[in-house]
């Protein structure tokens, strides 16, 4: 026997290194462009400008909000999901996850014309409550969490089919309710699905732009999240559209790495 | 009344589930059948799982057909051990009392008796993913009972054990349903008879979700009425009380060999395959181990696939009554028996196996 590590390496055929370099290279090759363009000795003073750290601010301020109502809206829609057994749940299933292969700025419409103010629900808020959604801080929100719910109930859902219902059935008999079968067995059991899907979902929320620029905006400090800046700043100022682009593939790799390799594990399943 | 008296039908994915099951206050009752018989669905019908079409099941006085898992009072322990992941394995098993309300130390200082009752104690604050298979299944057993439950269910609790972690399972299993104060009533789920013998009084073979057999276990088990309990229990089961080298059975000796959990005094049941059996002719000289020889009268002789099983009268004492043996046709012949012939019947000592059978005094 020799070492194994070259039996595999010899295993795979030639001829897919060349469609694999070539893959490679286009996921690499772009971020090595947008380095070598960064002008690294103004990039403190690109990105502490005030432009950039509203960008900043209402981003992180947007995507963890969106990113807890996925979690309060979107682990229960999974639980409901993958343990209910009505007829109509594969439909709902279906739709729940629309958002995920829909373009987003399809989105960013359908949300204009339900919420905005000659939409059927915006309407209905504007007359009865005075409240208008759109061009709003909240109408950010609600486009990231329409685009990135989707992420966690798939996550989540994964999660709890794998599990089984086998650990809910034993608890039940130990004498635990159905709340606190879910709050003593089915949620820790979910923590780490549950983790890989808030990454994912923060992650998702935070690089959104199709559906917010149609439903919200871009107004600066507002409405202006990072990716919209960028989009803003690639006409005005290129070095600055390069320093955000930059912090946003920083940021990128941070999530990879933090929620690597359960959260890629987890969007597959 | 008291005990666990059940009617279940259910008609679910091709399975016509209709059982009458009755076992006394103190009893243990074995459920054995083939594959998709509804073994595992009339458990679940019992602990609350499933809901069936039509029961009614009283544990004792109480009728629990109605009730939720949770206010049922019932114990389930599965091939799989299933204790929860997150949750320390004395914690696991605190989670029955806590579920039912006691404070978080009452129920930790439960979990402890139970599980140093059942020889776990020393793993207390380990997690699940360090346990060895055994030693979960056994944390498992003591969480079930650290509910108090009124009614035992086990599905198949040592299917899924190795050779090596059954033993300490199934004495764990025999000591606790011996103590007639720790579990009224066990319904043991099982595909092998041995454990039927060892653990239960009363078996019931289903079939098709059909009562086929029932009775207490030796009779049924070592004349088996239907095929499928002919197939797993075609074995001579011959009862007594074990000795240091074997068993004793009204007055006679039979030679074996013990099994690690077999204690001289005890009931033990002797446990040796229909082949292993010889026949001579009544008076032949003695041959092989001495002491396993003896006589006895022919029932029956009836073709069994290539071979033919003689069954012997069950009206004398010794090891040599009601059991089976098999020879070829051709052995039948050159020895001349018929039915009432007699005839000496030898074993060799070391295929007979010796073990422990369970002895439960009545309930009072």
């Amino acid at each position: 026997m020799t070492a194994p590590a070259r039996s595999v390496a010899s295993g795979v055929p030639r001829v897919l290194w060349i469609p694999a370099a070539l893959a490679l290279a286009l996921v690499t090759l772009p971020i090595a462009g947008l380095l070598l363009r960064t002008d690294f000795a103004r990039l403190p003073a690109l990105l502490t400008s005030d432009a950039s750290l509203n960008a900043v601010r209402l981003s992180l301020l947007t995507a963890g909000l969106s990113t807890v109502l996925c979690v309060l809206l979107g682990v229960p829609l999974a639980v409901v999901l993958a343990r209910s057994t009505l007829p109509f749940v594969r439909v709902v299933r279906a739709v729940v996850l629309l958002p995920l292969v829909l373009p987003p700025v399809v989105g960013g419409f359908a949300l204009l014309f339900s919420l905005g103010r000659r939409g059927f629900l915006g309407y209905v808020l504007d007359v009865t409550a005075g409240v208008q959604v759109p061009f709003t801080t909240a109408a950010v929100v609600i486009a990231q969490t329409f685009v990135a719910m989707p992420f966690l109930v798939i996550s989540v859902e994964g999660a709890l089919r794998a599990m089984g219902d086998d650990y809910e059935r034993v608890a039940a008999t130990l004498g635990a309710r159905p709340a606190t079968v879910f709050s003593r067995v089915t949620c820790p059991l979910l923590l780490p699905a549950l983790a890989s899907g808030v990454v994912l979902s923060f992650a998702r929320a935070l690089g959104e732009f199709g559906a917010t620029i149609t439903f919200a905006g871009s107004l600066e400090g507002v409405t202006r999240t990072l990716p919209l800046e960028v989009y803003a700043q690639a006409d005005a100022d290129v070095d600055s559209a390069v320093a955000l682009s930059l912090l946003l593939i920083v940021i990128a790799i941070v999530v990879i790495v933090a929620a690597r390799p359960r959260a890629i594990e987890g969007a597959r399943a | 009344m008291s005990g666990l008296r059940a009617e279940v039908r259910l008609r679910r994915d091709g399975l016509a589930l209709d059982v009458t099951l009755d076992v006394p206050d103190g009893g243990v009752l074995a459920v054995l059948g083939p594959n998709g018989s509804g073994k595992s669905t009339l458990l679940d019908c019992l602990a609350g799982l499933l809901r069936p079409d039509d029961a009614s099941i009283y544990i004792g006085s109480r009728s629990v057909a109605e009730l939720p898992p949770p206010d049922r009072r019932v114990g389930l322990l599965r091939q799989d051990p299933l204790l929860f992941p997150h949750l320390s394995v004395l914690d696991n098993v605190a989670f029955g009392p806590r579920s039912r309300g006691s404070d978080t130390r009452q129920a930790r200082d439960v979990a402890r008796r139970w599980l140093a009752e059942i020889g776990v104690a020393e793993f207390a604050d380990r997690r699940p993913a360090r346990l060895s298979g055994g030693q979960a299944q056994r944390a498992a057993l003591a969480r079930a009972l650290a509910t108090d439950p009124a009614l035992l269910l086990l599905d198949e609790p040592l299917a899924a054990l190795d050779v090596d972690a059954a033993p300490a399972m199934r004495a764990a299993l025999r000591t606790v349903l011996r103590q007639q104060r720790a579990v009224r009533v066990a319904v043991v789920v099982t595909h092998d008879p041995l454990d039927a013998i060892s653990l239960a009084d009363d078996v019931l073979v289903l079939a098709e979700g059909h009562v086929v057999e029932r009775g207490p276990t030796r009779a049924v088990l070592a004349a088996p009425r239907t095929g499928f309990t002919a197939r797993i229990a075609g074995l001579n089961l011959v009862a007594g009380e074990a000795t240091a080298d074997g068993l004793r059975v009204d007055g006679h000796a039979l030679t074996g060999v013990l099994a690690d959990d077999a204690v001289a005094g005890d009931p033990a049941v002797a446990v040796f395959p229909p082949r292993a059996v010889s026949v001579f002719p009544a008076d032949d000289e003695p041959h092989g181990s001495p002491r396993n020889t003896a006589s006895a009268t022919i029932a029956a002789l009836e073709p069994h696939g290539a071979v033919v099983r003689l069954r012997t009268r069950d009206d004398r004492p010794g090891w040599t009554s009601g059991i089976a043996a098999d020879l070829t046709a051709a052995a039948v012949a050159d020895l001349g028996i018929d039915v009432d012939s007699e005839v000496l019947l030898s074993v060799k000592a070391a295929a007979v196996d010796i073990h422990p059978a369970l002895r439960r005094s009545p309930a009072p």
